[in-house]
């Protein structure tokens, strides 16, 4: 639930982006999904100050500090947490939370878990380059098995982690993939994340041109998913279980109720507790 | 009178069965009654690690003064069942003056407790219990206590009226005729304790025990947000919580862990709500990496830290005050926090909302070190006072002036913090250390300006007089701090009473470490004595480090699960000070 503050009039992708020049590589992808954000503030026309946006650590956690919105840039991994005690206390504010595969699957990856079961209404962006960028080209839990690495020599041996199978299976309310070369096309798919109730988690692919120079292939091989968005669960599990991890589009739109704390109805005052103490 | 000169007129008295046996619903009731009748008390527990069942006593202390520690020997042992009593025969101290009372149905007297010399007196509680329907040997042994002790029998008739209104009048008619019973079996025993009944207390008393009255403080305080994770000894405290913060319009969240509750709290408080968590210490232990999030953010919140003994799970349900180098020190970096410490159970209350308000204040973190035995032992005490510390942030509310500057390097060190949702005032909190703007910044000039400023902001503030207890004004010093307190200031009294005058000096601030205030503290003082309970010494090691103490410190400590017992030290003073 966005319960949405009047639209402001005249409000451009421009007006959420910050003066701060980004740390990152030129080429980066998160460049564009900077952009694709912006751009989708900028469609629902949300007041800078009622978003927040909120991160971990990593290069594309990096993002509150390039937005012109209130922000957050937590420790590494805990920034859905961080984004769910906002969000509770705050329903009036849309947030945001914004980092990367590590960030999110690997030392966060129980409070994704949670954060989909529990379906706050936030809007997960996580920007997928099946690498730790920050840290200089380490595998992620989204690396393929055989990325040769400094630190996994012929690589990890490991079966990659599949994060929408799991966001459904965990109860996200709303899954969709991007890919970071189509702004215009993100942007859409986080327009959609925004408005629909609940936890809505939105993977994009976004090459790290640093250290997985195979990335800049990627715009050969994504294609919008040839299929429309489903809310049968079933259908959605089939189709994100055989999934090649390059279909784009929104793949998956529930209906289940955000978790919502009671904040309203309880008017009493501090004193009035105390009667339960007395003798 | 009774016949113990060294325990100032209170009667101590414990139950023991098996878990089921309901010792547990009777010291309650024991304690609820006395409190009626006009009494002071403290009701402790202790179980063992079974999660159900397992073995029990009930633990109370009563006197017609505020209780503040457990007495040194129990004058009443009522064993309704031996079960397991040589795993914790130990947390029952008796002596020859103890009265021992056993159902002879449960075999002889274990060696444990007979080798004490105590009195014993035999009593078939089981073979009584069968003569009502359905009566029970707790509430013969509860009727035996109270005319032992001579509990008026109205108030003791009102509270199983109270207690037993949920189970119906058949249970009730029960327990008052086994109680009967049991205060008729007492008459043929020989005991003589004090008189508790004609000094009733007249004031405005409260049962509460620390984990409750932390609650209460904080909410007096002003928050209304909570996410936590269950651990014992802090879940009462969280279920006290989540009841009444509803009734607040506030809300308890259950996190997955305690990464991501105290980061919850962390986003509520960023939000504007203050915000608190509750845990022990491997939970504790957990939180440190965001608790320094919350230093260089600069982000109010509160954690209270119940302790238990450590390390790794330790003995979850026993006290110990060994948190204290984790609370002090455990944070990454230089990261200058606050860390409190509530001097007894009704002072939880004050504690804890005086925290909640330094937090908001000075937008830092606070660590608020209670233990299991503050937290978990209920207490009759007054009603403790009203102070008026509520949460008092600084806050940029609209963009009245431009260049808003979140770590703006303002006097003092405390600059404003814009609450989202204020227009013009966006900002990102961060913990990459940062310029005054809030700008990832790694130069040196900001790195330094920024350290000084939060280490400023805690450093030059007034925390007036609440920063410590001081009481006496003896050439010799005690210093305790915590639960310990209460067993010092017991200590101290009785010492007093044989005209030994001693300093007690009780800090409730630990941390930032006021020197200045410590030399005031022991003005005059030829030595002080350290006395915790934890194996390593810790605060005394902390006040010679830290605090530059004027004059020379010695300790006293050993780790829990015991607790410090007031003959214990004044032993220990004794010899102290002699030496
Ligand atoms: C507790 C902790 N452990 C390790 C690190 C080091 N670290 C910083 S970023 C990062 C990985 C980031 O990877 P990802 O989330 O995929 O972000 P990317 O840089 O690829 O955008 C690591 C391991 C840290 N900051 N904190
Ligand atoms: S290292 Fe990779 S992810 Fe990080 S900024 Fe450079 S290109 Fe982007
Ligand atoms: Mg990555």
């Amino acid at each position: 639930m966005t319960s949405s503050p009047a639209p402001m009039p005249g409000l451009t992708a421009r007006d959420y982006k910050s003066e701060v020049k980004p740390v990152w590589c030129p080429g980066c992808g998160d460049y564009s999904v900077l952009l694709a954000i912006t751009k989708a503030l900028a469609e629902l026309k949300l007041p800078p100050e009622k978003v927040s946006v909120i991160s971990g650590i990593g290069c594309s956690s990096r993002m509150p500090a390039y937005m012109n919105s209130y922000g957050f840039h937590g420790v590494h991994g805990r920034a859905v947490a961080l984004a769910t005690g906002l969000k509770l206390s705050r329903p009036d504010l849309t947030v945001l939370v914004t980092g990367g595969d590590g960030d999110g699957f690997s030392i966060g990856g129980n409070h994704f878990l949670h954060a989909c079961r529990r379906n706050v209404d936030l809007t997960y962006i996580v920007m997928d380059n099946r690498v730790y960028g920050m840290t200089k080209g380490q595998p992620s839990p989204t690396t393929e098995p055989d990325w040769d690495s400094a630190l996994s020599p012929g690589g990890t041996g490991l079966r990659p982690f599949n994060p929408l199978v799991i966001a459904l299976a965990s109860g996200a309310n709303f899954i969709a993939r991007g890919f970071s070369g189509d702004s215009n096309g993100t942007a859409r798919l986080i327009v959609e994340a925004i408005k629909t109730p609940g936890f809505s988690f939105v993977e994009i692919l976004s090459p790290c041109i640093t250290f997985r120079q195979d990335q800049r292939g990627w715009k050969k091989i994504v294609r919008p998913a040839p299929v429309d968005p489903t809310e049968d669960i079933g259908r959605a599990a089939r189709r994100l279980m055989t999934d090649d991890g390059f279909n784009l589009g929104i793949l998956y739109v529930g209906g289940r109720e955000p978790y919502r704390l009671q904040l309203e109805g309880g008017e009493r005052e501090p004193a009035e507790l105390e009667s339960q103490f007395v003798v | 009178m009774g016949a113990k000169a060294d325990q100032t007129n209170s009667l101590s008295i414990a139950l023991t069965g098996s878990g089921g046996a309901g010792v547990i619903t009777a010291g309650n009731m024991l304690l609820e009654a006395a409190a009626k009748a006009g009494c002071y008390g403290l009701f402790a527990r202790s179980s063992g690690p079974q999660i159900r069942g397992g073995e029990a006593a009930a633990m109370v202390r009563l006197a017609n003064e505020p209780v503040v520690a457990p007495g040194d020997v129990f004058d009443i042992l009522i064993a309704i069942d031996w079960h397991n009593i040589d795993r914790f025969a130990v947390e029952l101290p008796l002596s020859t003056v103890s009265l021992v009372i056993a159902d002879p149905s449960q075999g002889a007297v274990p060696e444990v407790i007979a080798a004490r010399g105590a009195r014993i007196a035999e009593l078939p509680l089981r073979d009584l219990a069968k003569t009502v329907a359905k009566g029970r040997p707790n509430m013969i042994a509860l009727g035996a206590v109270a005319g032992l002790i001579g509990l008026p029998g109205e108030v003791a008739d009102d509270v199983m009226a109270r207690t037993l209104k949920k189970r119906g009048d058949e249970a009730l008619a029960a327990s008052r005729d086994a109680f009967a019973l049991g205060v008729e079996a007492a008459g043929a025993m020989s005991f003589d304790g004090p008189d508790l009944w004609t000094r009733a207390a007249t004031r405005e008393r409260w049962i509460i025990n620390g984990n409750e009255a932390a609650g209460l403080g904080a909410v007096r305080g002003g928050v209304r947000f909570v996410a936590a994770y269950p651990i014992t000894p802090a879940t009462d405290l969280l279920e006290w919580m989540a009841l009444n913060l509803q009734r607040l319009g506030g809300a308890l969240v259950q996190a997955e862990d305690e990464l991501a509750s105290i980061n919850m709290i962390i986003g509520a408080s960023y939000g504007g709500t203050p915000a608190l968590t509750a845990t022990s210490g491997p939970g504790l232990a957990l939180m440190s990496e965001s608790l320094g999030l919350a230093v260089a953010a600069e982000v109010p919140v509160v954690v209270v830290d119940v302790m238990r003994g450590g390390p790794s799970t330790g003995i979850p349900t026993k006290s110990e005050q060994s948190d204290l180098n984790i609370a002090l020190f455990g944070l990454h970096g230089d990261a200058p926090h606050l860390v409190l410490a509530p001097t007894s159970i009704s002072d939880c209350v004050f504690t804890t909302q005086w925290a909640v308000s330094l937090a908001e204040t000075l937008q830092s973190p606070a660590i608020v070190l209670s233990d299991q035995l503050l937290g978990q032992t209920r207490a009759i005490v007054d009603r403790p006072a009203d102070i008026a510390f509520v949460s008092q942030r600084v806050t940029a509310e609209a963009a009245t002036v431009e260049d808003f500057r979140r770590y703006g390097l303002a006097a003092g060190g405390i600059s404003a913090m814009a609450i989202p949702g204020s227009p013009g005032r966006q900002y990102t909190a961060d913990g990459l250390e940062h310029d005054e703007s809030g700008l990832p910044s790694s130069r040196a000039g900001d790195h330094v300006s920024q350290l000084d400023k939060r280490a400023a902001k805690l450093d030059g503030f007034d925390y007036g007089n609440h920063w410590a207890e001081i009481e006496g004004d003896g050439r010799l010093a005690v210093v305790a701090w915590g639960s310990s307190t209460g067993a010092v200031r017991e200590a101290l009294a009785r010492l007093g009473s044989r005209g030994h005058e001693f300093r007690l000096v009780s800090p409730r601030l630990l941390s930032p470490p006021p020197p200045a205030r410590w030399a005031e503290a022991l003005e005059g003082v030829e030595r002080a004595l350290v006395v915790e309970l934890n194996h390593s010494a810790q605060f005394y090691r902390y006040l010679k480090g830290y605090c530059d103490p004027p004059c020379p410190v010695d300790v006293y400590h050993r780790p829990g699960p015991l607790p410090l017992r007031a003959g214990e030290l004044v032993a220990e003073i004794e010899k102290w000070s002699r030496s």
